[in-house]
């Protein structure tokens, strides 16, 4: 391939692209993302390239293995194109059929399409399906389109026009002026405004300055950062150039975590044909301005995604964060100006630049402007990746688009902002989604985790789980964030044995307190926020462990014990065999005992009870009742 | 692992320091841990000491010290995993294997490590047992996949 040498080359190519390509095509996109490759994605796009040469359809229909779709719960996910066909859970021995009938006989696959629930309505079109009919993807919608191999794909949809109007229609001034006043705010976490830290840059003394992408994506739960540097690599890095030109930066790091090697493989294979072209390295499109990137793999510390340990882990030492009296901004990568955006952030920038800042402040609230992705996981009906527009209410998101809580429990919260977020009850369900908005909650932004959960979830145990993941990711430079969120722990965990005593909440309190003001950085400052919110919103949860000795979502192991019901008990065997702790006795028509002494509390029995019968019983704060202890009833 | 591979991944990153973190990663990927001469020639070659490449070595989750089993289990104990039950799964695979989180048995059969998300939350709770991913994973049902295992 050619180099493009000016901005004019590019467009000829584009339109040269275009020209090539017959929208009246048969063309079957596959989703690739690494959550499909885990529901066999791989597998199916093997069987539909041999089912196509063996149905002689080898060079007539094309196969696009695109990034994530986001619709994750039902991947992986085929659109058949021209017309817009979309199946969901594709297996490999659906794929004959598939040829055979959809794409040769334009026949639909009714058990393929998306069924409404309650309606029982097929859907055959993907915008149709609600998760998407409800959203606004901006960001996220090319990933449909793309093969992230194919900088062709990427041009087709107007790639890299950005990057040609900056260079040669824009001053480094006033790309920067465009950004500030689209209000572009840090999608990683903080929320700082993109343009101010630009500015900052671009205004710091010294000729060697760096930009960086943050793809340490760490907060358990979200995955957007990842589908999009997998899905549309070419959106992230034109993002980066831009704001290398905005700042007068020639050197742009990409920091990912070696945890997502698709992403590593697809951002390296993109940089490479970038360079080929010209859109990257000496003297890009002709216009003098030279831009190089390299991608550093990170080793596994979710502590490396703060931005001033991201800096030292890039020089090659040890990822631990050190005090930021001076920004980074103007003192970051080896003491020379860094400006450091998180993955999503960028991948906005060729959109504000293509479009308008005014265009980019239609989305949003006040001080939330554009869309947001989402990672709705959890007790939620539709898992995936979900952008909508700031100013989203919770209720929309996890009801209109996420189908609301699985198999008719109730909603008890949603968690928002990954280990230094909280947890959000009910009653605040019609609240706008921004980062103001969630941080008044107690709760924050974060990267854009949302985890949902039901009446099952203990809201002691959840603030359990982060100080447990907090305390494990803690560097330990700082007291406050190394002894204060350990000892944290150390109390919900006695807390949740059901060990707790009357003055416990208090002390939680104030150590919270502690590291809140005086930790070093952001991890330790916002560490104590899974328990103060679960706190502010849940005491009564922590009350009741502490003074009944209950746990009223029935899920701390110390504070149940299961029971067979002998009424109910038709002696079918099934817990019986299934015990890996042999603690059930009995046998055939003689009604199965749990032995309480042997019991482990694992729950198998609990889940392998035919939902007919339902005679495993889990209670807490109260003893197992009498009578059901004694053995050799028999059941005819 | 021989010199001659070792010397062939510094050189990949032309002898420079700052590239510690990546040489260190590639080593951990071709023999699965970072044994002590493998460490003592990259802090010769890089001319980094090695203290400070233990303590990289050990800051980091991705590095080993000690060798690993045949099969690597991942249990994903990521916020979506757990609130499905992750816990109650990790500790049906550490009954079944006799070890628990980050150590190997002694026949080097399992190693068993937790991860804090593998991103696939609408399969969960997750195992993955050398990279191929498990999905809705319960008590119940972990022996049946650890049994396919030698």
């Amino acid at each position: 391939m050619p180099r493009i040498n000016s901005p004019a080359e590019l467009e000829e190519l584009r339109k040269e692209i275009l020209s090539r390509r017959d929208p009246h095509r048969r063309c079957i996109s596959l989703c690739s993302g690494s959550a499909c490759h885990a529901a066999r994605s791989r597998e199916v796009a093997v069987a539909i390239q041999e089912e196509l040469k063996k149905q002689g359809l080898e060079g007539d229909v094309e196969l696009r293995r695109t990034g994530c779709h986001g619709f994750c719960e039902r991947g992986p996910i085929i659109v058949i194109h021209p017309e817009g066909i979309c199946y969901l859970k594709v297996q490999p021995e659906d794929v004959p059929e598939i040829i055979s009938e959809t794409v040769k006989q334009n026949k639909l696959l009714e058990r393929l399409l998306y069924e409404e629930p309650g309606t029982g309505l097929k859907i055959v079109h993907e915008s149709d399906i609600p998760f998407y009919k409800n959203q606004q993807r901006v960001v996220l919608g090319s990933n449909g389109s793309i093969d992230p191999k194919s900088l062709e794909d990427y041009l087709a949809l107007g790639g890299y026009s950005a990057l040609a109007k900056v260079l040669f229609q824009m001053s480094p001034d006033e790309v920067v002026e465009e950004v500030k006043r689209s209000n572009l705010r840090g999608r990683g976490g903080g929320g700082f405004p993109t343009g101010r830290k630009w500015e900052e840059s671009r205004k710091a003394p010294g000729d060697t300055k760096y930009v960086i992408v943050n793809a340490d994506e760490g907060d358990p739960g979200a995955y957007m950062d990842r589908s999009l540097l997998e899905g549309n690599p070419h959106s992230v890095l034109e993002g980066l150039v831009i704001g290398g030109y905005a700042v007068g930066a020639h050197q742009g790091f990409i920091y990912v975590r070696q945890e997502y090697p698709l992403a590593v493989e697809n951002v390296g294979h993109a940089i490479e044909t970038a360079v080929e072209k010209g859109l990257l390295g000496k003297n890009i499109l002709g216009s003098g301005f030279d831009f190089e990137v390299k991608v550093h793999r990170g080793a596994g510390a979710f502590v490396s995604g703060e931005s001033s340990a991201l800096m030292t882990a890039l020089e090659g030492k040890v990822g631990e964060p050190r005090p930021k009296y001076i920004h980074t901004a103007i003192k970051g990568v080896w003491d020379r100006p860094s400006v450091l955006n998180n993955v999503e952030t960028w991948a906005n920038v060729p959109l504000i630049i293509n479009k308008g800042a005014d265009w980019f402040c239609e989305f949003g609230t006040d001080t939330s402007k554009g869309t947001k992705i989402f990672s709705l996981v959890g007790k939620i009906t539709n898992t995936g990746l979900v952008e909508v527009p700031m100013g989203t209410t919770l209720r929309q998101i996890i009801y209109n688009i996420g189908g609301g809580i699985p198999g008719g429990k109730g909603f008890k919260a949603v968690q928002t902002g990954g280990p230094s977020g909280g947890c959000l009850p009910e009653s605040l369900l019609d609240m706008q989604v921004g980062f103001d908005e969630l941080s008044q909650a107690g709760s924050m932004m974060g990267s854009g985790g949302m985890i949902v959960m039901d009446e099952d979830t203990c809201m002691v145990d959840v603030a359990r789980y982060f100080l447990e993941f907090l305390t494990d990711e803690s560097c330990g430079k700082c007291v406050p964030c190394r002894e204060g969120v350990r000892q944290m722990l150390k109390v919900l965990t006695r807390i949740t044995c059901g060990e707790g005593k009357e003055g416990d909440i208090q002390l939680l309190e104030e150590l919270a307190e502690v590291a809140k003001e005086a930790s070093l950085c952001a991890l330790g400052r916002t560490a104590p926020n899974p328990f103060l919110s679960t706190l502010q919103y849940f005491r009564e949860e922590y009350e009741a462990h502490v003074r009944e000795k209950r746990c009223p979502a029935l899920s701390c192991k110390n504070l149940i014990s299961y029971y067979i019901d002998p009424e109910k008990c038709k002696a079918c065997m099934n817990c019986l065999r299934k015990c890996p702790a042999g603690a059930v006795t009995g046998g055939k028509k003689v009604v199965h005992v749990i032995d309480q002494e042997k019991c482990t509390k694992c729950g198998t029995c609990f889940e392998v009870c035919p939902s007919r019968f339902s005679a495993v019983k889990k209670i807490s704060g109260q003893p197992v009742p009498v009578g059901v202890q004694q053995g050799g009833r028999t059941r005819g | 692992m021989d010199r001659g591979k070792l010397d062939e991944i510094i050189d990949k990153y032309d002898g420079d320091a700052s590239s510690l973190i990546q040489v260190l990663l590639e080593i951990q990927r071709e023999i699965h841990w970072l044994p002590k001469e493998a460490l003592e020639r990259v802090s010769q070659r890089l001319d980094v000491p090695l203290s400070r490449i233990q303590h990289i070595a050990t800051f980091y989750k991705a590095f080993s010290l000690v060798p690993k089993g045949r099969h690597e289990i991942h249990i994903c104990m990521g916020t979506a995993c757990h609130v499905r039950g992750a816990q109650r799964v990790l500790e049906s695979v550490e009954g079944l294997t006799g070890i628990r989180a980050g150590e190997t048995d002694a026949d080097l059969k399992f190693s068993l490590e937790t991860v804090n998300c593998l991103g696939c939350c609408a399969l969960g709770p997750v195992m993955e047992i050398d990279g191929k991913t498990y999905g809705a994973m319960a008590p119940s049902k972990t022996s049946e996949v650890l049994n396919q295992y030698e």
